[in-house]
């Protein structure tokens, strides 16, 4: 608790000495912490404290509570913002940036927003609790394709969520409650925030086989076997393109193949789609995993991300789309989502969503966003060649080669904790620690710094 | 039939080695896994609207949702909010929000609660996050209490928003209830409401509406707060404020917020929900705040940690463009005095309608008392009816209202009032 507890106060005075603050704390420790503590237990000196209460006169109900430690992802973005270092370099966040190390607001959303605002007739009332009508419609053809059966038999029940976070959470809890099998499968790894977002829901979370960090690809057959053995019914979670963290996708074959394993085990998809055109740069190759799924006339979740394909990262647009069986189920379906959603927050934000809705109708401006859309994927990639390229001109021991076979915004260098933190300290470069970077942070002026940074780490440290 | 079309179609589509599972796919696409899933009932509130709007009859009037109208029945963007916006777009980036959200947006909302010159605001003693509105402030507490409060439970006023029950139970809080409307005068059972608080066992958690109760309207008098207050400090109980129509109610938020600052000079520490839905128009923008008066500083930073790792994996940051909508406005000296304007201007239109309704029902001749629709102050007005007689009003007038009979007040306009009048006379006229 203590170096939790000075952390805390650390954050609190940012100002003061470090060696003052230590001090300041003890200090806090050993005295009672406010004079109007002492007043209060003055004019209540008859009342007696209670056994069954937490708190003891006068004090917090909370006084026990910890502090939560930092979120190990948004954390060490809070870390970058306090290094004063102007050679800093930010790999945390998944969130693109410009060559120039800035964030991008898309053109097409500008525009978008701005005829928003330029609509005098425009009203910001309550969404339903299903949320906006048509950015629902949209949001489910961009994912399952304009020609999907499922949209056209009426068999899929969408509903606008947090984007992916609330999505997943939403669809989480549903199945929770409604869904005959408990546990949902996760790969390992994934994205740090997804165990708690299923555990939260009311799920068991086990996990499969992904990553193999001898290849630095894809540890099929343990991805098989482990599949092969969970109880039929059970929920697996898939990445539907550029998985988080390794950026390790199956291929095309490999994606028929968990398929069918899948749905010989009844075992129930539920994708996670946060990166869809930001991978390959084409929306449809990035949907072509979720929609051989959605083609054998299946059932499974999606859980849709605007987050970084439009740059809306703030304005938390997403979507739940739950693939059913028939129309009748998906309105019923639809149906139980709503009483997942009204106690947690009545209905979803209205302002992302109305961007997202006036982009994906205009067959103009959904054009524009293809093409920025694809400018974000190919600086990616660039940038994936740019590192690679340098870290061989350099000589860096081991085969990097998985950098340029990656793909999305992130790289699972393989790279561990120890070297991690050594970046971290002596180049200044920041990621999580374990080892993922996010490419879109890098520019070129930037890669050569990075690439010396992993050779100093991969020589000095092993 | 369906099943082996869809079967036949989805094996043209796929490569033929597949025989076995072609079977499995077809035994399972006959039926749904979600196939046992129950149509849920609608929600009570917003199931209203949905009526409403499915209504053809000109006459139609929706006193249902409690959503601010103008005097022409039309939805209102504030120009505070307009200005707000103009100077938001095309400007920002819209990065993630930290996970506590906005820290402008939180600073001006505690300032707006709990004074602009809190001695707590001052000595960081508030534990704040932005919330979803007053809905996710309100969640994030309840699931706050569960995890660091497990056995303790949550005491509601009957009657309620109804979807505080929603709330409270999907965080697994077990509820109970305290006295609160008094069905005969419409107005507070305020004896009921101390017995049940001296009642409840010490160090309870209460859910108190600060102002403009909703659905009755019905708000203890100042001197009653001050009881209530102090009967709190005797059990120590937990005061949770929902506080969702500051400045909505009298038209000054000041005065608005009297039962929170009296709690707070009484040396409570309390809990409070802010929602800017109504008193700045931004419904659909889900802003609001949520925060925890402490012991100090640091159990403030950690309580707020907690808090964080709640909302992380529910929605991971919330969303940013109603939180900058709301510091703008309350940062800028000019565009908060417009909207200290605009938001009395709404309070005072409601008022008047009160007024008018009232007025109206006393012209028809109606026997019944209907003082407490001016007694009543908000959004909303309970009007006494019963289910039945509402369902007659929506059958036989086209006017949607919840079924408990509270009408929104900001659906009553100049236009509609005589025959919203005319039509609560008939149905609740004795015969």
């Amino acid at each position: 608790m203590a170096p939790a507890v000075r952390a805390a106060q650390a954050q609190a005075q940012p100002q003061e000495p470090s060696a003052d603050r230590r001090l300041s704390t003890l200090v806090r420790h050993l005295l009672p912490s406010s004079p109007r503590r002492t007043a209060e237990a003055d004019t209540s000196a008859t009342l007696e404290s209670f056994p069954t209460m937490a708190s003891q006169q006068g004090s917090s109900v909370f006084a026990t509570l910890a502090q939560a430690p930092e979120d190990p992802i948004l954390g060490v973005t809070v870390a970058y913002n306090k290094d004063p270092s102007p050679v800093k370099v930010n790999l945390g966040v998944g969130a693109y940036r410009t060559e120039e190390g800035k964030p991008l607001v898309l053109n097409v959303v500008r525009r978008a927003e701005q005829m928003l605002i330029n609509n005098p007739s425009r009203v910001k009332e309550y969404l339903p609790i299903t949320g906006l009508a048509e950015f629902n419609k949209l949001s489910a053809k961009l994912i399952f394709g304009a020609d999907s059966p499922a949209i056209q038999e009426n068999r899929v029940a969408t509903v606008q969520c947090l984007s992916g976070t609330g999505s997943l959470r939403v669809g989480g809890e549903f199945l929770a409650r409604h869904y005959h099998e408990r546990t949902i499968y996760i790969p390992q790894p994934t994205w740090g925030n997804h165990p708690k977002v299923f555990t939260l829901s009311g799920l068991t979370v086990k996990s499969y086989r992904y990553y193999d960090p001898a290849t630095r690809g894809l540890d099929f057959k343990g991805l098989l076997e482990d599949l092969s053995s969970a109880p039929l019914g059970s929920i697996v979670l898939l990445h539907a393109c550029a998985h988080n963290p390794t950026g390790v996708d199956p291929t095309i074959d490999q994606w028929e193949q968990i398929r069918q394993l899948m749905r010989s085990k009844s075992l129930l998809p539920f994708f996670d789609s946060a990166y869809q055109g930001f991978a390959s740069g084409s929306l449809d190759k990035d949907a072509q995993s979720v929609r051989m799924f959605v083609a054998d006339g299946g059932e499974l979740l999606m859980a849709q991300s605007y987050a970084k394909n439009m740059g809306l990262y703030g304005e938390r647009v997403g979507a739940l789309s739950i693939v059913c069986g028939s129309a009748d189920v998906a309105v019923k379906v639809e149906s139980q989502l709503k009483l997942v959603i009204r106690p947690m927050y009545s209905n979803p934000p209205l302002h992302g969503a109305s961007i997202v809705a006036t982009i994906l109708k205009d067959s103009e401006m959904f054009n524009e966003w293809t093409l920025e859309l694809k400018a974000m994927a190919d600086r990616i990639i660039s940038m994936r060649q740019q590192l690679f390229d340098a870290l061989k001109s350099r000589g860096t021991p081991g085969d990097w080669s998985h950098i340029i076979k990656q793909i999305g915004m992130f790289t699972f260098t393989g790279l561990n904790s120890e070297q991690v933190a050594f970046m971290r300290q002596e180049y200044h470069i920041y990621m999580t620690s374990d080892g993922r970077i996010s490419m879109a942070g890098l520019s070129m002026r930037t890669v050569p710094h990075l690439a010396d940074a992993i050779h100093a780490a991969v020589t000095q440290l092993k | 039939m369906a099943a082996l079309s869809r079967a036949a179609s989805s094996a043209i589509r796929r490569p033929p080695l597949l025989l076995p599972s072609r079977l499995q796919a077809a035994r399972s696409m006959a039926s749904s896994l979600f196939g046992h899933v129950e149509p849920a009932p609608k929600d009570p509130i917003l199931g209203v609207t949905e009526a409403f709007l499915a209504d053809p009859s000109p006459d139609k009037v929706n006193v249902g949702v409690g959503a601010y109208r103008d005097d022409n029945g039309q939805p209102v963007v504030l120009d505070c909010v307009r200005e707000a916006e103009r100077r938001i777009a095309g400007n920002l980036n819209m990065e993630y929000l930290p996970m506590g959200g906005s820290i402008k947006m939180i600073e001006e909302s505690l300032k707006l609660a709990y004074g602009e010159d809190s001695e707590f605001v001052k000595d960081k003693r508030i534990a704040a996050v932005q919330a979803l509105s007053g809905t996710g402030a309100c969640r994030l507490f309840a699931d706050f209490q569960k995890r660091f409060l497990p056995d303790s439970q949550i005491y509601i006023p009957t009657p309620t928003w109804s979807n505080h029950h929603n709330i409270w139970r999907d965080a697994q809080v077990p509820q109970k209830t305290f006295t609160y409307y008094h069905p005969e005068s419409r107005g507070l059972d305020f004896a009921g409401l101390m017995n049940d608080i001296k009642n409840a066992p010490d160090g309870s958690f209460f859910l108190l509406h600060a102002c403009a109760h909703n659905p009755t309207g019905v708000d203890p008098t100042e001197e009653q707060w001050r009881e209530i207050s102090h009967q709190f400090k005797v059990k120590k109980h937990f005061p949770f404020f929902d506080m969702a129509y500051q400045g909505f109610a009298s038209g000054d938020p000041e005065r608005d917020a009297k039962a929170i600052r009296i709690f707070l000079e009484d040396g409570h520490q309390i809990g409070c929900a802010q929602s800017y839905a109504k008193n700045m128009g931004l419904y659909g923008q889900r802003a609001g705040c949520l925060s925890i008066l402490c012991e100090d500083e640091m159990q403030a930073v950690a309580v707020k940690s907690q808090l964080q790792q709640i909302a992380r994996p529910m929605y991971s940051n919330p969303p940013v463009h109603g939180a900058l909508v709301v510091s703008i406005i309350l940062n800028d000296p000019e565009l908060k005095s417009l909207w200290l304007k605009e938001v009395k201007g709404m309070a005072d239109r409601i008022i008047g309608m009160r007024k008018a309704l009232k007025e109206n029902l006393e012209k028809l001749g109606s026997p019944l008392s209907w003082e407490h629709i001016t007694n009543q102050i908000g959004m909303f007005c309970y009007s006494g009816m019963t289910p039945e007689q509402v369902d007659r009003l929506t059958n036989e007038y086209h006017i949607y209202m919840t079924r408990n009979g509270r009408i929104s007040m900001a659906g009553v306009t100049t236009g509609n009032v005589a025959y919203l009048a005319n039509a609560i006379h008939d149905v609740t006229k004795p015969n």
